[in-house]
């Protein structure tokens, strides 16, 4: 039984889902992460190991270690919980997409070679762009596509990576790679795209916030997720992490700050969520690595409560900008609620769940002797409180009344909040638990006056500065807007370049077509004043004349040949 | 419902507001206090610094604001940019 991948059980869900509807279908996505969470539990162990030979190569499609079955738990807990954030949906091809994701996402976790790894990476891009094209407008149909053009470009150059690595090393094991070799790079950039490095992150902010209500939830959860798996396994300890990680826990939140789709400022925060993971993988101790890896778990508890919240005012209110909602806590007060649990969590306040991880990497910091990339994750832990802690509830829930009066989420989607409002506080409070299930050894524990009274100083004070700023009206108010990033160069600068080009060719053709025609024009003119223009063969002929007498002279020739 | 809209929520009125803040300055004032009864460890020397947390937390905040506020000015476009 321990041989049995947990993806295929999500893959037979996805085909019963396909063909079920009504309380049946229901029954099945609730079901599935449960009976894969009890399978993972009761029968998967560490050191399992499944291959089957494909052509000359042999797959690994199941490889176990404490790693891998805690990415894949996690996994199972993020689909059950969005399983239940969806139940009211009633289109089949998101109920199909989310499972084949979320399967796709374990496939990937357990992969033990490059090729298998490479299949559900690829698996994960085609089924999560479904998510985003079910919104159904225009907008989300080409964000969709953009999606897609960066996930499977990621593919390829994982691809390409894994045969290089193959023909250098003789082997496609995906074990620690490391950057010393061209395979190494490839493979590099490829994680990179997924885990949305800086410049390459703009998949991230343009397609989230265009998927559908639930999709968010379900996308959140899973690609970066994997890719910070993927990076843990391959690129332990490159040095190069850490300075990407510090870059992607700075530069979002300056964005999350100023941009006004609550959604998106959500994507910005998860962007500098994962530059902590980063940073913890790129230091490569043991205590940075588990970090890393908790903070992972954390985070996607975390951030799919506040996704969630932000899905259930979209759901309800219709609408998403900061700039037209506020004062929502008098028609959805669970709701709220359940928010400001969220974005404790996100801010690492005590006693909720990311305190526990994050310290774990700000710790690995400290002892590596990191001083002032230690003082920017500082600055960037005090700018999620700002943007993701308080930013998102004030502006949605309370901020000035925009006369919005709607109704409570709907039961399922305040069962799946509360779910994950409970693990936060749950994880935050008893994290041994989650402690015991991380791959390295590591004697930490976070709570201690220090660290907690730094902590709580540096969160009140960071809220002292946006009440300070508010009252005297220094805060940049939410207008409706949008802000340029990398995305510009290729919605952009790039159209506007290729529309200067093909009209730069076209005129170029014109000219030169001018160019030679003028003088056969007047070559042609003067023929015809010449005396031999009156006969019959320097006139000019219709085609169908000279096809039909082609046709005669061909016959001919045919005829020529059978009997000649 | 005619009255929803006269109903009055627990934010509606500023004496609420004004309380909320009042307990949120009380904390903040004896997190700076315990900085000085407590005892830290001290990991890099500028913690050593008097509430350097507050301190910093308080600055970093203003800083961000600052930036992000001057940022628009240079990236800030009307919501169909990319639609003309």
């Amino acid at each position: 039984m321990s041989e049995l991948a947990p993806f295929v059980l999500y893959f037979i869900a996805a085909l019963l889902v396909a063909v079920t509807h009504g309380t049946l279908r229901q029954f099945i996505l609730l079901v599935t992460p449960v009976i894969t969470g009890l399978h993972l539990w009761l029968n998967v162990d560490v050191g399992v190991f499944v291959t089957h030979p494909v052509m000359s190569y042999e797959l690994t499609v199941m490889r176990t270690d404490k790693l891998s079955i805690l990415f894949a738990y996690l996994f199972c807990i993020a689909s059950f919980i969005g399983a239940i954030f969806s139940l009211h949906v009633n289109d089949t091809k998101q109920h199909v997409a989310g499972l084949m994701y979320a399967g796709s996402a374990l496939g990937a976790v357990f992969a033990g070679d490059l090729i298998t790894l490479f299949i559900f990476w690829e698996l994960l891009a085609i089924s999560s762009v479904f998510l985003i094209w079910a919104r159904g407008t225009e907008r989300a149909f080409k964000a969709g596509m953009r999606y897609l053009v960066f996930q499977v470009l990621s593919g390829v150059l994982l691809l390409a990576g894994a045969l290089v690595y193959f023909h250098d090393t003789g082997s496609l094991a995906f074990n620690h790679i490391g950057l010393g070799s061209t395979a190494g790079w490839l493979i590099f950039i490829a994680f990179g795209i997924k885990s949305a490095f800086p410049f390459l992150h703009s998949w991230l902010t343009d397609g989230y916030p265009e998927a559908t209500v639930t999709g968010t939830v379900f996308l959140s959860a899973f690609t970066t997720k994997v890719a910070v798996y993927a990076l843990a396994r391959g690129f332990a300890g490159e040095e190069i992490l850490v300075y990407i990680g510090v870059t992607m826990a700075c530069f979002p939140i300056f964005y999350a700050v100023i941009e006004n789709d609550l959604r998106k400022v959500l994507a910005y925060s998860l962007i500098n969520q994962v530059g902590f993971m980063v940073t913890g993988i790129g230091i490569g101790t043991a205590l940075a690595l588990n970090g890393a890896v908790a903070h992972a778990f954390s985070d996607v508890i975390f951030k799919g409560l506040l996704f969630m919240s932000m899905g259930a005012v979209l759901y309800r209110a219709g609408n998403i900008n900061g700039s037209d909602l506020g004062g929502l806590y008098k028609t959805m007060p669970k709701t709220t609620v359940l928010c400001i649990v969220g974005a404790l969590s996100i801010s690492a306040f005590p006693l909720f769940s990311g305190f526990i991880s994050k310290s774990m990497v700000m710790t690995a910091l400290m002892h590596e002797d990191y001083g002032y990339l230690w003082l920017l994750m500082l600055f960037a832990s005090a700018g999620v409180f700002h943007h993701a802690g308080i930013k998102i509830p004030y502006f949605a829930f309370f901020a000035h009344d925009s006369g919005i009066r709607t109704q409570e989420a709907p039961t399922n989607m305040l069962i799946a909040m509360t779910i994950a409002a409970v693990l936060c506080i749950f994880i935050g409070t008893q994290p041994q638990y989650l402690y015991a299930l991380l791959p390295w050894e590591v004697d930490y524990w976070p709570y201690d006056t220090t660290h907690v009274l730094a902590q709580l100083q540096l969160l009140f004070f960071s809220a002292l500065a946006f009440v300070w700023l508010n009252k005297k009206c220094l805060y940049p108010p939410e207008l409706p807007s949008i802000n340029l990033d990398v995305e510009w160069f290729y919605r952009k600068l790039l159209p506007a370049g290729a529309q200067r080009g093909v009209t730069f060719l076209y005129n170029t053709k014109e000219s030169a077509v001018a160019m030679v025609m003028a003088p056969a024009q007047r070559a042609r003119v003067i023929f015809s004043k010449s005396p031999v223009a009156k006969y019959h063969l320097a006139e000019s002929w219709p085609t169908g004349s000279m096809v039909f007498w082609i046709s005669i002279i061909l016959t001919a020739y045919l005829l020529l040949d059978i009997f000649g | 419902m005619p009255d929803e809209n006269q109903k009055v929520y627990l934010f509606d009125k500023p004496k609420n507001v004004s309380r909320l803040l009042n307990g949120f300055y009380v904390i903040c004032i004896l997190l700076v206090i315990a900085d000085f009864i407590l005892h830290r460890h001290i990991g890099f020397t500028w913690e050593k610094i008097p509430a350097f947390y507050a301190v910093y937390g308080f600055t970093a905040c203003v800083v961000l604001v600052v930036i992000a506020k001057w940022m628009r000015k240079i990236v800030m476009r009307k919501e169909n940019y990319y639609d003309e």
